[in-house]
């Protein structure tokens, strides 16, 4: 058991680094998106059913939708 | 080595997730890549408030069919009513960051800092 | 590589060990301890007073369907204390969300009133068609979450994202689809008036803002719980709304 929550933690914190180093923009939004899930994951295994619905529902659905909203708008309008 | 990792990985794992998002704000030169940073920063310190209340074998509270008086061994309810504010503010905070970020996109035609007169740095 | 690379980096590492060596403190008789994952201890923390439901009166057991007329009604205890014991910060959360909403629309004002030009290059067939099966089945999922909020876990938050998300599929489907502005404008604004009522009623009848003046009855039915479920209904209402507000503005900018 500590051994799964070790590794996600570990994932969590590669695709946050790789959220950053990106050079196209819309790899580094689905990798913000992907630490959303992975923290999701986490407090339903701290036993807290209403924070990981929240944070499931809030940060990565309407997050990463509003972010994909203003990138067709500044730039790139090919996507 | 399992018993460092029981002890240490969740506290630990949620202050590097906020000094990453920190690194991102501070050395990004592109605006949509620092407010990435800033939703990381959110997202590591509500782990980190939530892993404050665990309890090794509790169980979520709430009063169910099968748990039914309050004698059991639950885990803390405060923070978790904490961070449920904390989320709503985060999302709010970079809604209206992103509108900011479509007006000067209209005026400068570009989104990299070094060339938005007063942003320089 | 740059200087401001390097500051960077040696500013972080100071930050990060002077957040890490606070957990490194051996505490005192009944403070908090932050070196121990997993040992909380949860007899001498305030949170006993709320699983107790406790805090202005004595100590009695809470039996599922059975005890009646305790300080707050509802079977979830986050709920209980979001909605009955901390209703004050709930009310700065809706007023901040409130502005967040108010002060994009004033930024992103557009006299020409332009249509919604976020278009894909061709129309999907998956969406246009299954959008038509899945929008009043998410609504109703929205609902129930909000309505049973205070006995299984859920709440406003979670089901006024849930409806938010039905009405971006549906603005992404086809974009003929317009949302009436004025319909919203005042769902929002009464749900915001009558939280704000329901508070200062508590005030005249009781003594203090936001008390809990109907009767709870016993844990565990649908009509328990006081004033919990209408206040969840009404923030329920108001944070699906100016979601959606949000999500049309930043398509229309």
């Amino acid at each position: 058991m500590t051994l799964l929550y070790s590794l996600l933690i570990l994932l969590m914190l590669i695709s946050g680094i790789a959220a950053l180093i990106f050079d196209k923009l819309v790899n580094s939004i689905i990798s913000a998106g992907m630490v959303s899930l992975i923290a999701a994951f986490l407090f339903y295994f701290l036993r807290a059913p209403d924070v990981a619905m929240a944070e499931a529902a809030i940060g990565t659905g309407i997050s990463t939708a509003i972010f994909i909203i203003t990138l067709y708008k500044t730039e790139g309008r090919g996507n | 080595m399992i018993d460092f990792l029981e002890k240490w990985s969740f506290f630990g794992g949620s202050v590097l997730l906020i000094l990453i998002g920190l690194y991102g704000v501070i050395t990004r030169k592109n605006l949509i890549k620092i407010f990435i940073g800033l939703s990381l920063m959110d997202t590591g310190i509500n782990v980190l408030l939530v892993s404050l209340g665990y309890v090794e074998g509790g169980i979520a509270p709430i009063i169910t069919s099968t748990i039914n008086n309050n004698s059991y061994n639950f885990v803390d309810p405060i923070p978790q009513a904490l961070v449920l504010t904390s989320i709503v503010i985060g999302v709010a905070v970079l809604a209206l960051g992103l509108g900011v970020i479509i007006k000067i996109y209209e005026k400068y035609n570009t989104l990299d800092i070094s060339e938005i007169r007063g942003l320089r740095w | 590589m740059n200087f401001r690379k390097i500051l960077a980096l040696i500013t972080i590492i100071l930050l990060g060990i002077f957040i890490l060596q606070a957990f490194l403190i051996i505490p005192e008789k009944r403070e908090i301890a932050l070196n121990n994952f997993g040992k909380a201890d949860i007899e001498n923390r305030t949170a006993q007073l709320y699983i107790d439901k406790s805090v202005n009166s004595t100590n009695e057991q809470v039996i599922y369907k059975e005890s009646k007329d305790k300080e707050s009604g509802s079977a979830n205890i986050v709920t209980s204390i979001v909605a009955n014991y901390r209703a004050l910060d709930t009310l700065g959360e809706v007023t901040v969300l409130f502005l967040a909403a108010t002060g994009l629309s004033a930024i992103l004002y557009n006299k020409k009133h332009a249509k919604s030009n976020f278009i894909l290059k061709e129309d999907s067939f998956i969406l246009k068609n299954g959008i038509k099966i899945l929008f009043p089945l998410l609504i109703l999922a929205g609902s129930y979450i909000i309505i049973y909020g205070h006995l299984s876990p859920g709440g406003s938050f979670q089901g006024g994202a849930v409806i938010a998300t039905a009405f971006l599929l549906k603005l992404l489907s086809s974009k003929e689809y317009e949302l009436d502005e004025n319909i919203l404008k005042i769902i929002e604004v009464t749900a915001g008036v009558s939280f704000v009522s329901i508070g200062l009623y508590g005030l005249y009848a009781e003594g203090s803002f936001l008390t809990n003046f109907l009767e709870t009855g016993t844990i565990a039915n649908l009509f328990s719980g006081g004033i919990v479920p209408i206040i969840y209904i009404t923030i329920g209402l108001k944070v699906a709304v100016e979601l959606t507000n949000i999500i049309n503005d930043l398509m229309k900018a």
